[in-house]
């Protein structure tokens, strides 16, 4: 199973944020980090990673600069900035309604069960 | 290093190489992309694969560069508005350096120019009073600066330097050494052809970096073209500016009129030679070039005129019997018609098949050659009937240049839409004809004047 396009688009900032949030990083290492994290399943590609990490630089959530770390080569690494971190709380308040939501429908409460039980794995 | 290592570090480098050919990605994108690939390159190799291997499938991962590009392109839509760096900003810091000595030059040589304009006043000539002085000179104010601004750009050897002073002080003896009255045949001439002959030798200044190459004179075609369309939009944008001043200072009660008409214009003008040049050097590889477009619509146009001229003249008589005004207008339609043929061939792509342009182009040429033959008849019946002058001997040879020029090029036309002779024939032809036209326009300036008694 591989996670549609469209849902890959719209999870990337929040996630690329949060990786900085982490610690400061450059483009290999955070895609890694996101495939290492989900297990394989989220296939993103260098087209969607660096012009997004283009965006947020512009957009001022994000900085970066050109670093040597010893024994490694010169690479471009990315730091979340404070305008990056206020956009990170915000996302994620925005995902963790959806994700509430998702959960509400597909699980539902102790007090109202759903009226139709979905599962996983459909018909099968 | 190994060999592997080696050839693992040949590849990256083509990679790069393709990378940066891309617009949408500058060097510092390279950079970056050219890290991740490595990164890639290294964990394949860490998990077993051999180099060349693994290069490959990190070369795959990443994805074609089309889909990458058009993802950069879509965050970074500036980049393909490519905008003239006039300062700072640019790519790397030797590429800054440079644009600045080039403005700098730049700057130095127009103002020579508007100098170079205004100086004879110092001598009691006047822009009203002596046009017949002016009119020969003109392209000796301008052109030499032009010319030296080139030379300095392509750091061009002593010898080069040497030709061009020489041809500079020969055109300027040309223009004023000859006893010529104000009203005399050989002083238009002079002030036709000297121009043309002085603007070959800004081309030699141009190529003065690789005289041989066919390549490199294509390039000053090129060049011809868009300083033109620049020297016009220069035009455009003085005379705007020249309305304001004129407007705004009558309002409050000053007349300009004297101050624009001996200052703003012909120094302007003068200036505006260089300008145009330095702003073809500059944004050369920034801007995509406009002459060739203008071409592109023109030709088509030209062609139909063209055709329906040669219809009207065959339906109605039997040749052109008109008056001296209206050979030389025809004489200015033959090199249109020339100037669209070597625009399209300094535009187009040299490998690619004949197309319906290409047919286009040859019906063009065709009509052209029709209409030579049909003024030269004209010429050659004027000077048997009435003898030479400085005029007709001047008609005379150039429609016999672009007679041979036509000629060959419909010729090598006809073998390129037949699929028999590759582009570059007419290519080369072209190129190797430019030293034809600096030769006469020399022969008009110095030899017409005595040869025809100063007439």
């Amino acid at each position: 199973m591989k996670v549609t396009k469209d849902l890959v688009a719209a999870s990337a900032t929040p996630m690329v944020l949060g990786i900085l949030a982490e610690a400061d990083s450059y483009g290999y290492a955070i895609l890694r980090r996101i495939s290492e994290l989900s297990g394989g399943e989220l296939d993103w590609t260098e087209g969607l990673l660096y012009p997004l990490l283009h965006r947020l630089e512009r957009l001022g959530h994000v900085e970066s600069d050109w670093r040597s770390v010893a024994g490694e080569r010169r690479r471009k690494y990315y730091r979340i900035t404070r305008s990056g971190l206020a956009e990170l709380a915000e996302q994620r308040r925005q995902w963790d309604t959806v994700v509430d939501t998702l959960k509400e429908i597909w699980l539902g409460r102790g007090d109202t069960r759903p009226l139709i039980a979905i599962q996983l794995g459909g018909y099968a | 290093m190994t060999d592997d290592q080696a050839e693992l570090e040949a590849q990256f480098a083509q990679w790069r190489h393709y990378v940066q050919r891309r617009r949408e990605l500058t060097s510092a994108d390279a950079d970056e992309l050219e890290d991740h690939l490595r990164g890639s390159v290294d964990e394949l190799v860490a998990a077993g694969l051999r180099a060349d291997e693994a290069f490959l499938v990190a070369v795959k991962r990443m994805g074609s560069l089309d889909e990458l590009s058009r993802e950069f392109a879509r965050e970074h839509s500036e980049r393909l508005w490519k905008q003239l760096v006039l300062t700072g900003d640019t790519d790397s810091p030797a590429a800054d350096t440079r644009s600045r000595r080039d403005l700098i030059a730049m700057v130095g040589c127009a103002a020579g120019a508007a100098v170079s304009i205004k100086a004879p006043e110092l001598f009691g000539l006047n822009l009203e009073q002596d046009g017949a002085f002016y009119a020969a000179n003109l392209s000796l104010f301008a052109l030499p600066w032009l010319a030296a601004f080139l030379a300095w750009r392509r750091q061009a050897g002593k010898a080069v330097i040497g030709v061009l002073v020489a041809l500079f002080a020969i055109g300027a003896v040309a223009a004023n050494a000859f006893p010529l009255a104000d009203e005399s045949q050989s002083l238009v001439l002079t002030s036709i052809h000297l121009p043309i002959a002085l603007w070959l030798v800004v081309g030699l200044a141009y190529i003065a970096d690789d005289l041989r190459a066919p390549r490199r004179r294509m390039d000053f075609i090129r060049f011809t073209g868009e300083w033109f369309v620049y020297y016009v939009l220069i035009g455009l944008g003085g005379g705007v500016l020249i309305a304001f001043l004129f407007g705004t200072f009558e309002a409050i009660g000053i007349s300009p009129e004297g101050f624009i008409a001996q200052w703003v214009a012909p120094c302007g003008a003068a200036a505006a030679v260089v300008v145009a040049g330095w702003l073809v050097e500059a944004k050369q590889s920034v801007v995509e070039n406009i002459a060739p477009v203008l071409t592109r619509l023109f030709t088509p146009l030209f062609t139909v005129a063209l055709l329906a001229f040669l219809v009207a003249l065959a339906v109605t008589s039997g040749g052109i019997d008109v008056e001296r005004e209206a050979l030389i207008l025809f004489d200015l339609l033959l090199v249109v018609v020339l100037g669209l043929l070597l625009y399209s061939i300094s535009a187009r792509d040299p490998l690619a098949p004949a197309g319906v342009f290409d047919k286009l182009q040859l019906a063009l040429v065709l009509s052209a050659l029709a209409i030579d033959v049909l003024v030269l008849l004209e010429i050659t019946g004027r000077i048997t009937e009435f003898g030479t002058t400085p005029n007709k001997a001047a008609a005379l040879g150039e429609n016999i240049i672009l007679l041979a020029n036509l000629a060959w090029s419909a010729w090598l036309m006809v073998g390129l839409v037949r699929g028999r002779t590759p582009f570059a024939a007419l290519e080369r032809w072209q190129t190797a004809y430019l030293p034809v036209y600096a030769v006469w326009a020399w022969v008009v300036v110095l030899v017409f004047p005595p040869l025809f008694a100063y007439l």
